[in-house]
């Protein structure tokens, strides 16, 4: 198979098995998952294929020469668009880690919906199930219950992969947007899941809608792009000589040229999806989906598809970004990030659902890329990227084999207990290894625990970047997040794991089956891994042992379009921060947390930080701040200000009283002029009133044919008329 | 005879077979009228897709003198603009037909909607301005009707006569500018013509475009549903049954917005191109405020109605860019909206006449009884919010491209709408379709097949273009083609 042809086939597997399981399969459990998986297992092959045709035709000659293929989708006006599948380096490793952990993911999600146990007692669909009480050796016990909507989970998740895929192989912004709001619907519908819930309802809305409001800007972004250059297409839009009349041109509004306020246009589509203050608020919430989907949608793929958007658009950004006389959009990417990564993490450090700590360390991650690319570190961006998507995977779907061995215990016990708030855990290690062990390697991945881990080396990369370019505000801005980050990973590890069990529920958990092990191991080893592909050269032994493969591989691409600057002499500055900043927040979440005995205790932070800890754990009231700000007056605006007021009262109030006036106008000209004035005349218009009338009264006694008569014999006379006209001339 | 004037007549023909024998029985009027439906789709199909794209111009014309002395034919035809709208308008009789299968007094209503869809296919096919008016009569008249005799008891007759006063308005304002260009283009040509394709070719003076373009677009417009006169439109929607709001808001407003477009901007392109930078603003108010409105709505179908008048002001706005892409995508979105809306519709209808409510915070759960209409409703409501993969993307991107074009400011607040629209969706689908359903609707009746069939031909519709825009972009760009090289 050509190259090509498999690109287009990449993502039609999932839409297969999605059509197949809505259509045909809906009533088999296993049926439905055998497909979902067999689908994204064809896709994973084909995946890699390409990956490894990629790396035998070699970064430089990929990135000059990319695989791409394209046809034309809306014609009109010289074939106004065109879509296609495009593979440079760039695709290439984003490929990589998608087809991974989407496999991995659904392989855990049999597990998770617990395939093989029996029916709930009282499950509904809707509603998470409930358990199920089974019968063993003559006693009774409760067990948990399989999902009752087990088949439409793996539907739902098909379609989202196949949107990833899509997302992913397009050669165009259009086809990427295409496959963008298809995540964006199924994330709506996952995190709606469990639809009967009131919050996973309103989360699924939240999360929706705040996303749909980047998404129009982006929308905007694109139709503006085409407009100025009569294409979506990468290989035209970032043609230099295209780029170079964008960056040159002035756009209408803000002072910045073409390219930078298209850029801009498409960066906002980012903080939306990629979860970016001010538009983060959905992200904690779309913790009410299944773990699963927060691993795959929260964590690895969708919010990551903010990130490679503005990646696989930084001709376009470095453009506007060279053109001097223009506002650039880079410094505002570049805050934002940095902002989101700090403002993210402080949050974290003062919750206490497993989930949720890593929502808000995923938005913080995120921050970390976003400010990346503000920088100019895009292949620093893309390669965090890649790793945070296997560890922060590894992690979502460790806390979901958390939360699932501490359901087991509250079945067992029947406790009533939140399964997911830390403080009920504790000495998990015992009960769990498998997932400790790998919760450990993801979260020491995650507070970039020097040298081993997969999530120090990107780390480094982009502190290494900032200090080499003296950004330093983003430096220092991005290295008390990663103190907060190894602090609250290793307050979560703490609390979870480590001590001893502080409630019954956390002294009968079990460890989860191999359908949820076995990923957690796979990306695990990624977790740990992925990392050796990025050492850079000036890293002391390691830089000279191992080739920087990453850095040559997806810089390839970059270097069509950035000068090779000359070299930088690297500081070992950022390098002894990223390990001192690591290790010593890993040992403060340690000193502090371990003394945590009881589940009813205060957090140890609460005491020292006094009213910060109160605003820390309310998300700084940004929820709050948000509904006073726009829900309510939109809301007013539209019921009262536009419905109420201009609609039923001004406009039809003036509607009204041209009516009431018409009529009283009758009423004038009946009564004091046409009565008493022309009275014999009067009386015959009022007998013909009187047979309007009847002949009123008779439609409203329904003879619909009687009127129907009159009618056509009005049609009859007219047709007359007509003809002797027609003949007279 | 061509096959155009086949379609025009046949419903007319079947219609008035319906009201004058009294005693036909239920069961043969609905078979009938199943089948005249039936035809009625196929051969709009047809003539849709045998439209030859490289001739380009109009096709299937048939022209037959009516009034010699006068310069009046019949005179129809279809070109890349309207040949969408036929099919739209066999899209809605067929499932018209199809989803008031229960109607009471069926005879008299079918008899009503096939007159109604005579004087419609009559407008969009017409080329002479005299046979344009009087199938525009045709489509208005029963209107009143079968609103007022079928609606909805609480405000039929209320709306029913709001309905009627705005439309005769605008129609009257609108006779007397196609008038003063006949009279005008007698002036110039020394004979009196009716017909368009020679008026299209008049070139009024500049003066007297400038004067009578904004009583001809608005005469029209007015049924297009533009702010401010757009009232009658969710009022009569909602007042009227179910069929009769499908192709009230699917089929009569594109007849407005058509032959605001048709006499107005094709006739009088200098008027339009004096006129129009006041009227987009004034649409731009009906996309934002429209959809403002409808998300506020307790009412299922207010929400539709008003949603209407939103995504109608996306298609007179393509059309007041003047340039290639907002004609294209308001051409589309002719036709997408239409589809879209009588899918709207009609899975209003299937839920309150089992409910026999429509107050949102009343209904909840019905995924669970009527599976089909939510999926339909969702799909609809996908399309209505621009998604990617559904028809209602492939008009709006390049509607917003050539609003964009012509101001950016216009479409960065247009886009606001797009926000909005997903908001009531959501709203509206989350509350009556999911959620717990209410005791009193556990033994509602499922769907009957009928209701089915509709449901799948809309939504294919839907998907089809979503997914291959082939299938009707090249027909809207030759009409592109066409009105743009009126306005050089």
């Amino acid at each position: 198979m050509t190259n090509e042809l498999l690109l287009w086939l990449l993502p039609l597997p999932p839409l297969l098995a999605f059509a197949l399981i809505v259509l045909f399969l809906n009533k088999s459990n296993k049926a439905s998952h055998t497909v979902a998986i067999l689908s994204v297992v064809l896709s994973w092959l084909g995946s890699m294929v390409l990956f490894l045709r990629a790396l035998g035709i070699g970064a430089e000659a990929l990135a000059e020469h990319p695989m791409h293929d394209s046809l034309v989708w809306l014609p009109g006006k010289t074939s106004l668009l065109r879509i296609g599948v495009y593979l440079d380096p760039l695709t290439a490793v984003t490929l990589f880690f998608v087809a991974w952990t989407i496999v991995m993911i659904f392989v855990y999600s049999v597990g998770y919906h617990n395939y093989g146990q029996p029916k709930g007692d009282h499950d509904e669909k809707g509603y998470p199930p409930h358990g199920a009480t089974v019968e063993e050796h003559g006693h009774k016990h409760k067990v948990p219950s399989i999902e009752p909507m087990y088949a439409r989970f793996f539907a739902f998740v098909s379609l989202f992969a196949f949107g990833m895929y899509l997302l992913v192989v397009s050669d165009n912004l259009l086809t990427l947007f295409a496959g963008w709001e298809i995540m964006g619907l199924c994330s709506f519908l996952l995190i709606g899941f469990w639809f009967k819930k009131e919050s996973a309802r309103a989360a699924a809305i939240k999360a929706f809608m705040t996303t749909r409001v980047g998404d129009v800007f982006m929308l905007l972004g694109i139709a503006y792009l085409y407009v100025a250059t009569g294409s979506l297409a990468y290989t035209d839009v970032f043609n230099p000589e295209v780029l170079h009349q964008l960056a040159h041109s002035p756009a209408p509004v803000l002072g910045m040229s073409v390219a930078g306020f298209i850029g801009l246009l498409l960066f906002i589509g980012t903080v939306g999806k990629s979860a970016q203050w001010p538009l983060h608020v959905w992200l904690p919430d779309a913790m009410e989906g299944p773990t699963p989907v927060s691993a795959m949608i929260h964590a690895a793929t969708m919010v990551s598809a903010g990130v490679y958007l503005i990646i696989r658009v930084f001709p376009l950004l470095h453009a506007a970004a060279e053109v001097p006389e223009f506002l650039s959009p880079m410094p505002i990417i570049a805050f934002i990030g940095a902002f989101t990564a700090l403002f993210a993490a402080t949050i974290a450090v003062a919750q206490n659902d497993i989930k949720r700590v890593l929502a808000y360390s995923t938005i913080s991650q995120l921050g970390y890329m976003v400010a990346a690319v503000g920088i100019g570190a895009y292949v620093a961006a893309a390669f965090h990227l890649v790793t945070h998507a296997f560890f922060k995977a590894l992690l979502f779907l460790g806390s979901g084999s958390v939360i699932h061995g501490m359901e087991h215990g509250v079945l067992h016990t029947g406790e009533r207990i939140d399964p997911q708030n830390m403080y009920n855990m504790g000495g998990l290690r015992r009960k769990m290894p498998i997932t400790f062990w790998t919760f450990l390697i993801g979260g020491f991945a995650l507070a970039g625990f020097p040298v081993v881990t997969a999530g120090f080396w990107s780390k480094d990369e982009i502190l290494g970047e900032a200090f080499a370019g003296h950004h330093m505000g983003v430096f220092w801005t991005l290295a008390v997040a990663a103190l907060l980050t190894a602090f609250y990973t290793m307050r979560q590890i703490t609390l979870t794991f480590l001590g001893e069990p502080r409630t019954e529920a956390a002294k009968h958990a079990h460890e989860t089956p191999w359908t949820m092990t076995v990923p957690l191991m796979v990306l695990s080893v990624f977790a740990v891994g992925y990392g050796w592909v990025g050492v850079p050269k000036y890293f002391p032994v390691l830089g000279g042992l191992l080739p920087h493969w990453f850095q040559e591989w997806v810089g390839a691409v970059f270097h069509l379009y950035v000068k090779e600057e000359q070299a930088v002499s690297h500081s070992l500055v950022p390098l002894l921060v990223s390990i001192l900043v690591s290790l010593g927040g890993l040992a403060l979440g340690y000193v502090v947390y371990r003394g945590v005995t009881r589940a009813d205790q205060p957090d140890p932070l609460a005491r020292p930080l006094g009213p910060i800890f109160t605003l820390l754990k309310n998300k700084y009231y940004f929820d709050e701040l948000y509904a006073f700000l726009f829900v309510r007056p939109a809301y007013w605006l539209a019921e009262v200000f536009t419905f109420r007021w201009l609609d039923r009262t001004v406009i039809d109030g003036i509607l009204h009283a041209v009516a009431r006036l018409s009529w009283n106008l009758g009423q004038f000209l009946r009564n004091y002029i046409d009565l008493p004035l022309i009275n014999g005349f009067g009386d015959a218009l009022g007998e013909g009133a009187k047979g309007f009338g009847r002949l009123f009264r008779a439609i409203q006694s329904g003879r619909v044919q009687h009127y129907m008569l009159v009618a056509l014999a009005h049609v009859v006379a007219f047709l007359m008329l007509v003809y002797y006209y027609a003949t007279m001339s | 005879m061509s096959p155009l004037t086949i379609l025009i007549f046949l419903p007319i023909v079947v219609g008035g077979v319906f009201l004058i024998f009294p005693r036909m029985k239920d069961q043969t009027v609905k078979v009938l009228a199943l089948l005249t439906g039936l035809i009625a789709f196929l051969i709009s199909g047809w003539i849709y897709l045998s439209y030859d794209l490289q001739a380009g111009g109009y096709q299937f014309v048939h022209r037959v003198p009516w009034l010699p002395a006068l310069g009046i034919e019949y005179h129809v035809g279809v070109d890349g603009m309207s040949a969408p709208l036929v099919l739209l308008t066999g899209v809605v009789i067929f499932t018209g037909v199809l989803v008031s299968w229960n109607m009471p007094r069926i005879r008299e209503f079918f008899g009503l909607l096939f007159i109604l869809a005579t004087g419609v296919f009559g407008v969009f096919a017409s080329l002479d301005l005299f046979t344009l008016f009087f199938f525009y009569e045709i489509a208005v008249f029963p209107m009143y009707l079968l609103i007022v005799i079928w609606g909805w008891k609480k405000t039929r007759e209320y709306a029913g006569m709001k309905l009627t006063l705005y439309l005769f308005v605008g129609s009257v304002l609108a006779l007397v500018g196609a008038l003063a260009m006949v009279f005008q283009a007698r002036e110039q040509l020394g004979y009196l013509t009716f017909n368009l394709l020679e008026l299209e070719k008049v070139a009024f003076p500049v003066a007297f475009q400038k004067i009578w373009f904004p009583v001809v677009f608005f005469g029209f417009a007015v049924l297009g549903g533009i702010f401010p006169v757009h009232n009658w439109s969710p009022d009569g929607h909602v007042a009227a049954p179910t069929a009769v709001s499908m192709f009230h808001a699917g089929v009569l407003m594109k007849l407005g917005a058509f032959a605001a477009l048709r006499l107005g901007i094709m006739l009088m392109p200098e008027g339009a191109k004096f006129h129009l930078p006041w009227i987009i603003f004034l649409t731009l108010v009906n996309v934002v405020y429209g959809a403002f409105i409808a998300s506020v709505q307790q009412d299922f179908k207010y929400v539709i109605g008003f949603s209407s008048v939103s995504h109608m002001g996306l298609v007179l706005m393509g059309f007041a860019t003047l340039n290639y892409h907002g004609f294209l995508g308001a051409g589309i979105q002719m036709f997408s909206h239409g589809v879209m809306t009588a899918l709207f519709f009609a899975v209003v209808g299937m839920v309150y006449d089992r409910a026999h409510t429509r107050h949102i915070p009343s209904l909840g759960g019905f995924v669970k009884k009527l599976p089909w209409a939510a999926v339909a409703f969702i799909i609809g409501g996908l399309t209505s919010m621009g998604m990617p993969g559904f028809s209602g993307f492939v008009a709006e991107f390049p509607i917003f491209m050539g609003v964009w074009r012509y101001e950016p400011w216009i479409a960065i607040v247009a886009v606001v709408s797009i926000v909005v629209t997903a908001s009531y969706v959501l709203r509206v689908a989350w509350r009556v379709f999911f959620g717990e359903l209410k005791s009193e609707y556990q033994d509602v009746p499922p769907l009957l097949i009928y209701d089915k069939i509709a449901l799948i031909v809309l939504c294919a519709f839907l998907i089809g273009i979503g997914w291959f825009p082939r299938l009707m972009t090249p027909w809207v760009h030759v009409g592109t083609e066409y009105v743009l090289a009126l306005l050089k």
